[in-house]
């Protein structure tokens, strides 16, 4: 499938700042599931910076804006011919040793609710079964409702709350695999929208998680499913703050607003 | 009672290195060695050195003790520590290496994978990065103990920021100016250009993308850091620049450092800050002391940065006890320096151990420091002891035990006049393109008579460390 992404950003500045540096994670991953046919990323007077691939295969590209300015604008438009591959992560380059993944975070520590829902499902047969056990029992765990955590929710408070967006459900499982010693990142990228509304967040993440023989899998409780042809992987941390595609801060006291706009769409080949 | 190892004495006979000493000490009435030690006091405070050694804490006014004996090796004493001390570097530098690129002392199994990919300290986003000349961690100190003439022990390895090198270059300048007698009549090797081997070792790591005469700063949390006195020291000692955060910023692919004539390309940075401040893009997202955008410039070869990010994981108390694993596996070789047995309270095996024998163990906190919070087993009442065991068996995983160390003790000047007290030895080894050791150290002796705990924050002073040219 050839899905084409229109992903804009707008930071803007209640006072000019003197300047901002940003770290982009926006470029789709290399693996045997994606082929980038066009892509671009660009940043409203930005000075490119370094690029480079991180050991978890992730491509980072640094940016930096010299101020006094008030807006920026981060737009990616590209097209990615992808391939359903049920989840599994083939052919991704990354030399991050999988136990890595096995340490919590402060948004991803599993306390004992948590624990108790990894305890439902350590009695299978383990590996893939038991992660697929496990990303169900979240989603029943918890419900989408956008609007009730924001992006600091740790795993615990949504697992609290009972509900929660796809950052939740990614985090809950990620604390819940980890729990049981299976290493799980967090994964953030676009999902395109189908038309039966099942599909809910343009700007997607989803978990990974990593099971012998098989690699790293990804599992979406948000949507129970395993990312299909219809998910773009742009990169991988141990939570959401640490995968955030865009990163970045900006020198010089102000109040800062973000819009986001993403459309994902299946495109004619 | 155990017999410790005098570093002065065998009965009456004066061991060689301390053969000048003798006669000094006896010519020196009671009257002069006041006035001496004032006069040495009013030194330290006129140059503005005050506590703070290790990160202890404390006062931050209050000058720590200084001792005028010297504490003294010979040369070929010091010879085998130098070669124990680099083999040690080179083999934690080897191991940064590995455990950032294939970690092929996990996969051979001599080492627990959770020990080092789980470690607080271990930096995913530094994997695959090997740092100029493939060296993370650029100054390393490490702890030594003494029991008997050839005997030293490892305690701990320091490869981030280790401190205190202040110490060992103002004890030195200070001895120099008062009894300038002794260093005419002795040949005592220097130690004062510390400061250019230590700039020539942090040029030589400077990225492949710097063509030319490479810049190199220190990088500070500020003057209200405890050991700010010594970043300043070094930067003047060094010619390179003091900066703090706010003085440098990224742009393009690069680290700039803004000047009075614009903007300079920094290639060095002497940071001594933690990990978990240097950048906040990367690491803690509230740090105002670090550099936004830094990483991303390291990670992609424009900036050197010292000790390299991620250089924690080989000094922690956990990998601590397979150092010497790593000389094995890393250098074909057997350690020179030996760890000391250490058991993890954690493990049920070891715990029952150090519970069976614990009036004759040392009791630590995996993270503690500063001499806090440990149990001196055969310097404790049995209530004492009574009551750190209670602690450890609530929580056997915050403690590790080792045996009491019989430290070697060194004359040093007492109210009474002259008494042996127990000592230890931080040396400060270099790791650029060579591995240099200046030889000297930090010397820390134990002020209270009979006390094994050298830390400044429970009555610990210093001493100039002297080695004799051969």
């Amino acid at each position: 499938m050839w899905l084409t992404v229109d992903h804009q950003t707008r930071y803007t500045y209640a006072q000019p700042v003197r300047a901002v540096v940003q770290s982009h994670r926006l470029t789709p991953s290399a693996f045997d599931g994606q082929r980038l046919i066009d892509w671009e990323i660009t940043v409203s007077d930005g000075v490119m910076g370094s690029r480079f691939r991180d050991g978890a295969g992730d491509q980072i590209q640094a940016w930096t804006v010299l101020g006094p300015v008030s807006e920026i604008v981060v737009r990616v438009r590209g097209t990615v011919e992808t391939l359903d591959l049920a989840g599994v992560l083939r052919g991704h380059r990354e030399t991050v040793a999988p136990q890595a993944y096995l340490r919590p975070t402060d948004a991803t520590r599993a306390d004992q609710a948590i624990a108790a829902l990894a305890a439902q499902v350590a009695g299978t047969a383990g590996g893939l079964e038991q992660a697929h056990a496990l990303a169900g029992a979240v989603a029943d765990a918890i419900a989408y409702q956008p609007g009730t955590t924001h992006s600091r929710t740790t795993a615990a408070e949504a697992m609290a709350a009972g509900q929660g967006v796809c950052q939740d459900h990614a985090h809950v499982l990620i604390a819940a695999a980890r729990h049981l010693g299976c290493p799980a990142r967090y994964v953030s990228g676009y999902l395109q929208a189908g038309a039966d509304g099942q599909a809910h967040e343009a700007a997607h993440a989803w978990a990974e998680l990593w099971l012998s023989g098989l690699g790293w899998v990804g599992f979406d409780p948000a949507n129970r499913c395993c990312p299909d042809a219809r998910y773009i992987r742009l990169g991988s941390g141990m939570d959401a703050p640490d995968a955030a595609p865009i990163r970045g801060i900006a020198r010089g006291v102000s109040r800062e607003a973000m819009d986001v706009t993403v459309a994902v769409t299946a495109s004619q080949q | 009672m155990t017999a410790f190892f005098n570093e002065m004495y065998q009965g009456q006979q004066v061991r060689a290195p301390y053969a000048a000493l003798g006669d000094w000490m006896q010519s020196m009435p009671a009257e002069l060695r006041s006035l001496k030690q004032a006069e040495a006091e009013q030194l330290f405070r006129r140059i503005g050195i005050t506590f703070a050694v290790y990160g202890e804490g404390g006062d931050p006014d209050r000058l720590i003790p200084f001792d005028m004996f010297p504490r003294v090796f010979t040369a070929g004493e010091w010879s085998r520590l130098e070669r124990g001390i680099k083999q040690r570097a080179k083999a934690l530098n080897a191991f940064l290496v590995d455990v950032y690129g294939r970690g092929e002392i996990v996969r051979a199994g001599r080492i627990p994978g959770n020990l080092v990919y789980q470690n607080a300290a271990y930096e995913k986003a530094v994997v695959g990065i090997k740092p100029p000349k493939g060296v993370y961690s650029h100054i390393v100190g490490i702890d030594l103990v003494r029991t008997g003439p050839d005997d030293f022990f490892v305690l701990e390895d320091n490869c981030r920021t280790p401190s205190g090198v202040s110490y060992m270059l103002e004890n030195r300048e200070i001895m120099m100016r008062m009894f300038p007698d002794l260093f005419r009549a002795n040949r005592i090797e220097p130690v004062d250009n510390y400061p250019e081997i230590l700039r020539r070792t942090l040029a030589s790591v400077a990225p492949a993308k710097c063509k030319g005469d490479p810049t190199v700063v220190i990088l500070t949390p500020g003057h209200f850091n405890s050991a700010y006195y010594e970043h300043s020291f070094l930067a003047d000692l060094m010619g390179v620049e003091l900066v703090e955060g706010q003085d440098l910023f990224v742009e393009g692919e690069f680290v700039w450092m803004r000047t009075t004539e614009g903007p300079r390309r920094v290639d060095v940075i002497y940071r001594r800050i933690d990990d978990a401040f240097i950048d906040p893009l990367c690491f803690r997202p509230d740090s105002m002391l670090g550099i936004p955008g830094l990483m991303d410039v390291y990670r992609s070869g424009g900036v050197s940065i010292c000790s390299a990010p991620g250089a924690g994981v080989a000094d922690d108390k956990a990998v601590y006890t397979f150092v010497p694993e790593m000389v094995r596996f890393y250098l074909g070789e057997e350690p020179l320096l030996q760890n000391v047995p250490t058991w993890q309270c954690g493990k049920a095996d070891d715990l029952a151990h150090v519970l069976d024998k614990l009036p004759e163990l040392v009791v630590k906190e995996v993270h503690g420091s500063g001499g806090y919070g440990m149990l001196v087993g055969p310097k404790s009442s049995k209530a004492e002891i009574e009551a750190f065991r209670a602690r450890i068996v609530a929580d056997p995983g915050n403690y590790i035990a080792q045996p009491t160390l019989a430290l070697s003790t060194t004359p040093t000047f007492v109210n009474e006049g002259v008494a042996p007290r127990h000592v230890d030895l931080r040396p400060y080894c270099l790791v650029g393109e060579s591995i240099e050791l200046v030889p000297g150290g930090l010397t820390r002796v134990a002020l209270k008579e009979g006390s094994l705990v050298v830390n400044s924050s429970q009555g610990g002073g210093v001493k100039d460390t002297w080695v004799l040219a051969e």
